[in-house]
């Protein structure tokens, strides 16, 4: 199954998809539309240490904590990507403590997000992915 | 103390309907114009550091950015330019040599831009290179004077050692040291895959790159930075370099700063000192003496490389090369005046030298008069720009062509002019380990593939057009040019007629 | 207008030869002949035939054909020609008067033999001597040309049609054992007798028709060799490469076949080590004598000739055979002119040479 993968090597800690993220799920058209004068909530974020700057996003694991430690059944796996239902979303934020990566995080509503590979939303492959300027995050099968 | 007298270059416009504050300019600025207020929530832009490399335009992602060139000028002077009074400026500040990097910008002709292409109609055929075989290869090298037999009558083949390229245009010298590990590591990839050759420059060959070393040319200059036994035997070839286009008759000056970690392992020089080379070789003051290095290399390489000799263009060029053919080289490289540098002083850049177009065309000529013209093959750099540039360079007489700020423009180098500061913001002419891994060499050696492939293509249909399906019945076929605004002496220096005739 | 020489002139054109392998000699008749099925791939500018084994009785000389402008030309030309030269007949070509064939210049024929006291003196073979003078009377002495310079062979060349050319020139009065014959169909010339075909040097004649792309390639690099292409045409240079490479640097015609229409690198590829080596470096010491652009050609020399077609094959050619004979035209109907019972007939492929020679001892 192709999943997003990051090689901090190329990451030059840009943030650019991050805002990228925020457009690709905001369904607005137009990107200063979508992130103008607003806090953004990407599904991907840039962790900073020591110089080394890498993207972090859900990595899909084939075994999840937080797919078992979800209490009430809004995350499920679909054909290996693990997918979250707002509307099941009770905002426990268990998954979040659960997850070893930290790539869950509450969203704008209070409910949990995370990465859903774009496939859910208007891009059909991740947005990161693409606007990435020196190929750091790639979606491909391994 | 600030120079009070000069105005920022560039203005930094900023869409305020448009910016988004994801604050991308500010990360990706290496000369820190970009800063973010956060008591006005506003990006703001300290434009005397602008060098505009175009970075920040390159990656806002709502495009609200763009870089112009301030229209605060000085009172209009047709003698006195704004630039020249800035010179002044800076000199009456600093004391110093102006500095500058890549090609001479200034207006002077090109030459390629006035000779224009031949193509067939009705007498012959054009050839279409989609569906017939066109062939681009060439062998670079010495060509045996005389066919000898063996004592059955069969053919000996004595040729001396070439050079094969698929296509004839090579990555000419850029030193590690001058350009980052990254973009060597794109060039060697790129070379590689292509067919070609690329040069190390003068910086000696960092050990990751010997596995490239059957289409890396391995440059000796006057510094012998990182010249040893391992490294004259990695390369498929030897380049001796005497000059180079953008700053003939003076050396290098690779700063302190620069020589750190691999860079000074790479030129077996310490760490943090200057990397100096020297305006001639010390061992070469005549041609006898160059006679003498090339033939050393050859026998340090056991006579199984070809041996360039890399020289600028200047005034007595085609002299200078009718003695480099007869002194054992196997390759004559020229570099003409337009040609790039990361860092030559500006009066040397803007005034030096002549035209690659009119040192080719005399020097081939020259060659052919003299009936020497087989003793060598002629690679011609010095703002080599397009597929159409090679073809009239091969038309002119040339073997093929090496190109370099074509090649680092496909890494993603804007021509800010910049590269003496080490602030490359595309990872291309700095050794900053934060700024060198903006260039990841998946990305330009790939870009490189594309830029060579796309000519290659485009020299195939200039070809195709003019009824040639090999590349080495274009060699010298001066008939297929003609000029357009060119005077008499110029036609004849060139040796082709004008449009018309 | 211009001419030959003063400008470069592409042109069109129809070619023809016949061979016999015995060395049976033939008349210039049939090859007359044959011109006339193809009288629509010449315009009237330019006619000319070779003839192989012509001159038995003078065959140890080198038989110079001359075009001279007016009388006292010639005169100072066999000044210049006595100086090097033992003249051991000199004589004007016999010509018909037809009115197909107007304002002939002065053409006369020399049988020679150079002295040797001016051959050891400028340290040179007998052919280089030969040829040398040859281009140097051919650049040098306005109004004079010499047109044809090997021995036991001559070529016969006018402004007109070929099937007339062969009537002026009186070629059934002539037997040879091979003959070349050539139309042209020139496009900006008001036409010259020199510049008609076959062109030659010592032994060699080439009658071409195409118009090479690498013209300019080729020429340049054969200058460097002393040749001096003053005729600008394709037919000059494609002799000069041929001479360079048969008798300067001795490959055989096969060879210099693998060096004017080289294999594809793809094709060589393909081919064994030691075939492959061979290509290999026959097309690298010598890329520049590559000819690209359209081209057939039948390249005369003593005791035999080839025929090759450009690698693309882009200009019409086909071969065939008739018991001793080869006959060689751009059209099948100029063999059938000569031979209506010939056989074999096939067209060579791009970059094929068809070599044909007369066995030893026979011519």
């Amino acid at each position: 199954m192709k999943k997003v993968y990051v090689d901090e090597k190329w990451c030059l800690g840009c943030h650019l998809c991050e805002y990228n993220c925020a457009f690709a799920n905001s369904g607005i058209s137009n990107m200063v539309k979508a992130l103008k004068n607003k806090p953004i909530y990407p599904r991907v974020h840039i962790e900073e240490s020591d110089k080394i700057t890498y993207a972090v996003s859900c990595r899909h694991c084939e075994d999840p904590i937080c797919v078992k430690s979800c209490i009430s059944g809004a995350l499920s796996i679909k054909d290996g990507v693990i997918c979250i239902d707002h509307d099941k979303c009770i905002g426990c934020l268990t998954c979040i403590l659960v997850c070893p990566y930290g790539a869950v995080a509450q969203g704008e509503n209070g409910v949990v997000q995370k990465c859903e590979l774009c496939l859910e939303n208007s891009c059909g492959s991740p947005a990161c992915v693409a606007g990435c300027p020196n190929n750091a995050i790639i979606y491909e099968e391994r | 103390m600030q120079n009070i007298y000069i105005n920022p270059e560039f203005e930094v416009i900023r869409n305020e309907n448009r910016c988004i504050k994801c604050r991308v300019c500010e990360r990706q600025c290496a000369n820190e114009v970009h800063s973010y207020d956060a008591d006005l929530n506003l990006l703001i832009s300290d434009e005397t550091k602008c060098v505009n490399c175009q970075r920040c335009v390159s990656l806002c992602p709502t495009k609200a950015l763009k870089i112009v060139k301030n229209d605060c000028r000085l009172r209009e002077n047709a003698n006195w330019s704004d630039s020249t009074i800035k010179e002044i400026y800076k000199q009456a500040s600093s004391g110093g040599v102006l500095l500058s990097s890549m090609g001479n910008p200034n207006p002077l002709p090109v030459y390629w831009d006035k000779i224009l292409i031949n193509a067939s109609q009705v007498t012959n055929p054009p050839i279409d290179p989609l569906r017939e075989p066109m062939e681009t290869k060439v062998f670079l090298g010495k060509k045996p004077e005389k066919v000898q037999r063996d004592k059955n009558g069969n053919l000996i083949c004595n040729t001396p050692p070439q050079l094969e390229l698929s296509m004839p245009v090579m990555f000419s010298a850029m030193s590690y040291g001058s350009i980052s590990y990254n973009a060597h590591a794109s060039l060697a990839r790129a070379a590689t895959e292509l067919g070609i050759l690329y040069n190390t420059g003068e910086g000696g060959l960092h050990e990751d790159f010997y596995c490239y070393g059957k289409n890396t040319i391995v440059q000796v200059a006057s510094g012998r930075f990182g010249v040893h036994k391992d490294y004259l035997e990695a390369g498929a070839a030897v380049e001796i370099k005497m000059g180079q286009g953008a700053k003939p008759g003076i050396g290098g000056h690779l700063p302190g700063a620069k020589i750190v970690g691999d860079v000074s392992r790479t030129r077996m020089i310490p760490e943090g000192s200057d990397a100096i080379s020297p305006a001639p070789h010390h061992d070469i003051y005549s041609i006898e003496d160059l006679r003498q290095l090339v033939f050393s290399l050859k026998e340090a390489t056991e006579y199984q490389k070809p041996i360039i000799v890399k020289v600028a263009a200047v005034h007595n060029i085609a002299a200078i090369a009718s003695g480099i053919a007869r002194s054992g080289a196997d390759i004559i490289a020229i570099d003409g005046f337009r040609g790039g540098t990361g860092a030559a002083p500006t009066r040397i850049r803007d005034n030096v030298g002549i035209p690659i177009e009119l040192a080719l065309a005399s020097v081939d000529s020259r060659l052919r008069e003299e009936g020497i013209r087989n003793n060598v093959s002629l690679v011609v750099g010095g703002s080599i720009r397009s597929a159409s540039d090679v073809v009239k360079a091969i038309a002119l007489g040339a073997d093929a062509c090496y190109i370099a700020t074509a090649a680092v423009l496909a890494l993603g180098c804007h021509l800010c002019r910049t590269c003496q500061t080490g602030k490359c913001n595309w990872g291309i002419a700095t050794q900053n380990p934060e700024l060198v891994k903006r260039l990841n060499p998946d990305i330009g050696s790939q870009h490189l593939i594309n830029l060579m492939t796309a000519w290659k293509h485009e020299i195939k249909e200039l070809m195709g057009g003019m009824g040639i399906n090999s590349i080495e019945a274009l060699k010298g076929n001066r008939l297929m040019l003609r000029g357009v605004g060119l005077n008499d002496r110029e036609l004849s220096i060139l040796g082709i007629s004008h449009a018309g005739e | 207008m211009k001419t030959e020489g003063q400008i470069r002139i592409p042109s069109g054109c129809a070619i023809a030869a016949v061979i016999s392998k015995e060395g049976n000699r033939m008349s210039g008749e049939s090859i007359t002949q044959a011109m006339k099925p193809m009288h629509d791939r010449s315009n009237g500018l330019g006619g000319g035939f070779a003839g192989y084994g012509i001159y038995p009785e003078y065959k140890d000389f080198y038989a110079l054909h001359m075009f001279f402008d007016e009388r006292a030309v010639r005169k100072n030309c066999e000044v210049f020609l006595k100086e090097r030269f033992e003249i051991v007949k000199s004589e004007i070509i016999p010509t018909r008067q037809i009115p197909e064939i107007t304002d002939a210049p002065i053409i006369w024929r020399y049988f020679v033999s150079p002295l040797k006291s001016v051959l050891s003196a400028m340290q040179l073979s007998e052919k280089e001597f030969v040829a040398r003078t040859v281009m140097k009377i051919n650049a040098e002495m306005p109004g004079a040309y010499v047109f044809s310079s090997g021995k036991n062979m001559g070529a016969f060349k006018a402004v007109g049609f070929p099937e007339d050319v062969g009537v002026f020139y009186k070629l059934e009065t002539y037997e040879g054992y091979s003959w070349t014959a050539h139309g042209r169909y020139p496009t900006n010339t008001p036409g010259w007798w020199g510049g008609a075909h076959p062109f030659t040097l010592l032994d060699y004649s080439i009658v071409h028709n195409g118009e090479i792309s690498s013209y300019d390639a080729n020429r340049r690099y054969i200058e460097m060799f002393g040749y001096q292409c003053t005729l600008q045409t394709d037919t000059e240079v494609i002799t000069y490469i041929m001479d360079y490479l048969l008798r300067v640097q001795g490959l055989t015609v096969k060879e210099a076949a693998n060096v004017i229409a080289a294999p594809f690198w793809s094709t060589i590829a393909g081919k064994p080590d030691v075939e492959r080596e061979k290509l290999t470096y026959l097309r690298t010491v010598f890329s520049n004598l590559l000819i690209t652009g359209p081209f057939s050609i039948v390249f005369g020399f003593n005791g035999g000739l080839m025929a090759l077609n450009d690698r693309l094959k882009l200009r019409s050619m086909v071969v065939g055979e008739k018991d001793d004979k080869v006959l060689i035209a751009s059209e099948e109907a100029a063999i059938r002119v000569m031979e209506p019972e010939a056989e074999n007939i096939y067209a060579p492929s791009g970059g094929e040479p068809v070599i044909v020679k007369v066995k030893e001892g026979a011519y």
